[in-house]
């Protein structure tokens, strides 16, 4: 007790048992920030290990590809002394010779063509039949040979190819993600129209999502505000109808939406009973159904930041607003509505950001013009094997994401978010 | 309850001691495979005509799993030398093989002559022959399509049609329904003014179309009348027909055969039993069983003369549905799929 409240001398740090405050302070500061950093630890680790690790390792392998470099390496080294201009020598057809006969023992000329074939469209049969043909070529001169066997490696697009596959890293796939690519000769043009597709693609992935967002909010508001007001029976009751497409699957909300939707679904039997159209009108395959069933499914994650913070706004504001003289709807949007804005702000932030990377739903109610930018990444993680594509088309989408939220972070501040 | 503490304790002990020592019984029970296939009546029939039969007579251990094509799921798994699959059912799998992705079928070890068998792969046995054909609801036309040009005739079958969201089959169909001769196909479309052929052809309905992925949904897409007609797998269109009642009809004209094959992923961990399972479903009764639960060709042709003859007429090989139908260049694909497949997904974003 009586060392507890030694007076306090002009000394700001008294020795209280040997130790001075400011010291105890520390030492108390860093335990507690020892003990922080060990609860925190687990939940560090498992974002290292299962998240950050794989995000690094996907951006790693929209730039990293060495297959050329590794597979055809006598090819890719001769060629480092061509410089684009006409065919290269003789040396370096030897050398693609040797590689290619070295890749058909080894049963690896199918990744040389497939990578190829990212770039050149039509390469692959040619380079596998070459390599076939190859193993009969004992002895050069191999340029004229390997020209007669395919003209593809008398035309200056194929050299160029693989002389950019000397570095372990390239641009390709980010480029071509925004529909862009290599010509001949090394520099940037933009991707031919019938395969520029990229550009499109994303702005249409954004546009949905700002669609959605957009639709999700216009429905979420009121409905927050009537819970906000209800008393908690009934606003327990009608909360758990808002929930239940919360916690239902995805794949199964998106099925039932098939069944709704379709062309002599429920929607259009009724409508078609009530005599108002004569015919389906075609509400799946299209951007209608995707925006439907995605607003659908987004709606609770808009709605809960915006009712769980206009539930903490006290009614007196309001009141107060109305006893000074302001008329109804000048009460709320000078009052109530910037005070639900944190709220609006995250549920609109995270329903943006969940559309972006959408897949069940477009891929099963749209059609092929409402495919986003996921739809892709599955098509070239599981048909086209092409995992540099999707892993460019996942970074770009994520540097996307990023921008955005840093953008929204500048406008609105991240401390005013309020997920409740 | 135990009143004494040191009996209570015992009893724990003893709990916790024999489930750890039953935790680490090594299975010796039985042999494990796991198999994978396409899922749907085909499996279902699979399962009664295989799985389920190989599985009682070994005592082996069969899991089942689905796909839907994702050969990247193979390449993965072997890449990173965690093949947890057997056996595969898949389609002509030529790249998978030449990148060494696949194991080399030893015939002497599967106990079946190779000659039997003309559609065999280096790393691929055939298991069964589909058709892909067309088939449209009998209720909604008097007077179905009767050639491949009428699925490209809006005019005379207007509606929508329901076609394979991949380039195959599609690109020949086009060019057929655009004048060329069946046997001419092939050649024609290994050129560009070919290529560029078959799009323009395809883009005359593609507005009309609703894109399949797997080969479940014709049927369901027909029964829910979101399509006047679509292409298919007989055998699907048949059991949709026999199980559920419904009115389909099947056009054979232009009908595309393709295999399915048995594949074994390189370094699968239960290779021995995957030949032995190989093995059993070659069996000619066995195939001959399959057939008559869905009606794909068998792939040993010995099997052919045990099916049954009420389903011989529904079978792809039967004459009078072969009349005009024609085999799938699988050569032609293993070469060119890489780029017509990237050139039909860019159009189909367009």
């Amino acid at each position: 007790m009586q060392t507890a409240l030694a007076p306090t001398s002009a000394k700001p740090s008294s020795k209280a048992g040997g130790v001075p405050l400011r010291m105890q302070l520390k030492q108390a500061e860093r335990r507690r920030k020892l003990n922080s950093f060990a609860l925190a630890l687990p939940l560090l680790l498992f974002m290292m290990i299962a998240f950050i690790l794989p995000l690094g390792k996907m951006m790693l392998k929209a730039v990293h590809d060495d297959t050329l470099n590794a597979l055809m390496p006598r090819t890719t080294e001769a060629l480092s002394t061509w410089e684009a201009e006409g065919l290269p020598e003789e040396h370096v057809y030897a050398a693609l010779a040797a590689d290619l006969k070295q890749l058909s023992e080894h049963k690896s000329v199918g990744k040389v063509s497939l990578r190829i074939n990212y770039e050149l469209p039509g390469a692959a049969s040619r380079i596998s039949s070459t390599a076939r043909k190859v193993a009969s070529l004992s002895s050069g001169p191999y340029k004229g040979a390997l020209i007669e066997i395919n003209p593809i490696w008398g035309g200056r697009d194929i050299w160029g190819v693989l002389k950019r596959g000397n570095a372990d890293y390239t641009g390709f796939f980010l480029l071509r993600s925004v529909d862009l690519e290599y010509s001949a000769d090394g520099s940037i043009v933009a991707t031919p129209t019938e395969k520029a597709i990229f550009r499109e693609v994303l702005l249409r992935t954004v546009g949905i999502s700002l669609g959605v967002t957009a639709a999700t909010l216009v429905l979420a508001f009121p409905l927050a505000y009537f819970l906000a007001t209800l008393r908690d029976r009934s606003r327990n009751l009608l909360l758990i109808i808002i929930l239940v497409p919360f916690w239902t699957s995805v794949l199964a909300l998106t099925s039932a939406w098939v069944v709704v939707l379709q062309d002599y679904g429920v929607i259009n039997q009724v409508l078609m009973t009530l005599r108002i159209i004569s015919e389906p009108t075609p509400l799946i395959f299209n951007r209608i159904g995707t925006v439907l069933a995605m607003t659908h499914i987004q709606l609770p994650f808009t709605l809960l930041p915006i009712f769980s913070v206009m539930k903490s706004i006290s009614p007196s504001y309001v009141r107060a607003a109305r006893s000074l003289g302001a008329g109804p709807f000048y009460a709320f949007w000078k009052i109530y509505f910037p005070l639900t804005l944190p709220g609006v702000a995250a549920g609109c932030l995270l329903t943006f950001i969940l559309c972006l990377g959408y897949y069940i739903t477009p891929a099963l109610v749209g059609g092929p013009r409402d495919q986003m930018v996921s739809n892709f990444v599955a098509l070239f993680t599981n048909q086209q094997l092409n995992w540099g594509m999707a892993s460019a088309l996942g970074a770009i989408l994520l540097v996307m994401t990023l921008i955005i939220y840093l953008v929204f972070n500048k406008l609105l501040g991240v401390n005013k978010i309020n997920m409740g | 309850m135990i009143k004494s503490p040191v009996l209570a304790r015992a009893v724990c002990v003893i709990g916790l001691a024999s489930s750890a020592v039953i935790a680490t019984l090594p299975a010796y029970a039985a042999d494990k495979l796991t198999v994978v296939s396409w899922g749907g009546a085909f499996q279902e029939a699979q399962r009664k005509a295989f799985f389920e039969p190989f599985a009682k007579e070994t005592g082996t251990d069969l899991t089942e799993g689905e796909w839907n094509g994702e050969t990247a799921k193979i390449r993965a798994m072997v890449e990173t030398k965690t093949v947890s699959w057997d056996v595969v059912v898949g389609g002509a799998v030529i790249q998978l093989c030449a990148a060494g992705i696949l194991e080399t079928i030893n015939w002497d070890k599967l106990g079946y002559d190779p000659e039997k068998f003309p559609a065999r792969e280096e790393c691929a046995v055939p298991a069964s022959g589909a058709a892909a054909i067309i088939a449209y609801d009998k209720e909604k036309f008097q007077d179905g399509p009767t050639t491949i040009t009428d699925v490209f005739d809006l005019e005379k079958f207007p509606g929508k049609r329901g076609l394979n969201k991949r380039a195959y089959d599609n690109l020949e169909w086009a060019l057929i329904a655009d004048g060329v001769a069946p046997s001419d196909v092939y050649d024609v479309l290994s050129t560009e003014e070919g290529v560029d052929r078959a799009f323009a052809k395809l883009d005359t309905i593609k507005r009309d179309v609703v894109w399949w992925e797997s080969g479940a949904q014709p049927a369901q897409l027909l029964a829910d009348g979101q399509v006047v007609m679509s292409s298919a797998w007989n055998g699907r269109i048949y059991d949709a027909v026999k199980t559920s009642g419904k009115p389909f009809q099947i056009m054979w004209d232009a009908a595309i055969m393709s295999y399915d094959y048995y594949v074994i992923p390189a370094g699968a961990p239960n290779i021995d039993i995957a030949y032995k399972f190989i093995s059993f479903a070659l069996a000619p009764e066995r195939q001959a069983h399959m057939a008559d639960l869905i009606p794909y060709a068998p792939s040993n042709p010995d099997a052919t003369a045990l099916v049954d003859e009420k389903i011989l007429p529904y079978l792809p090989t039967a004459p009078e549905n072969s009349a005009n139908s024609f085999d799938r260049d699988e050569e032609f694909w293993a070469d060119h799929s890489d780029d017509l497949e990237q050139r039909f997904s860019a159009w189909l974003a367009q």
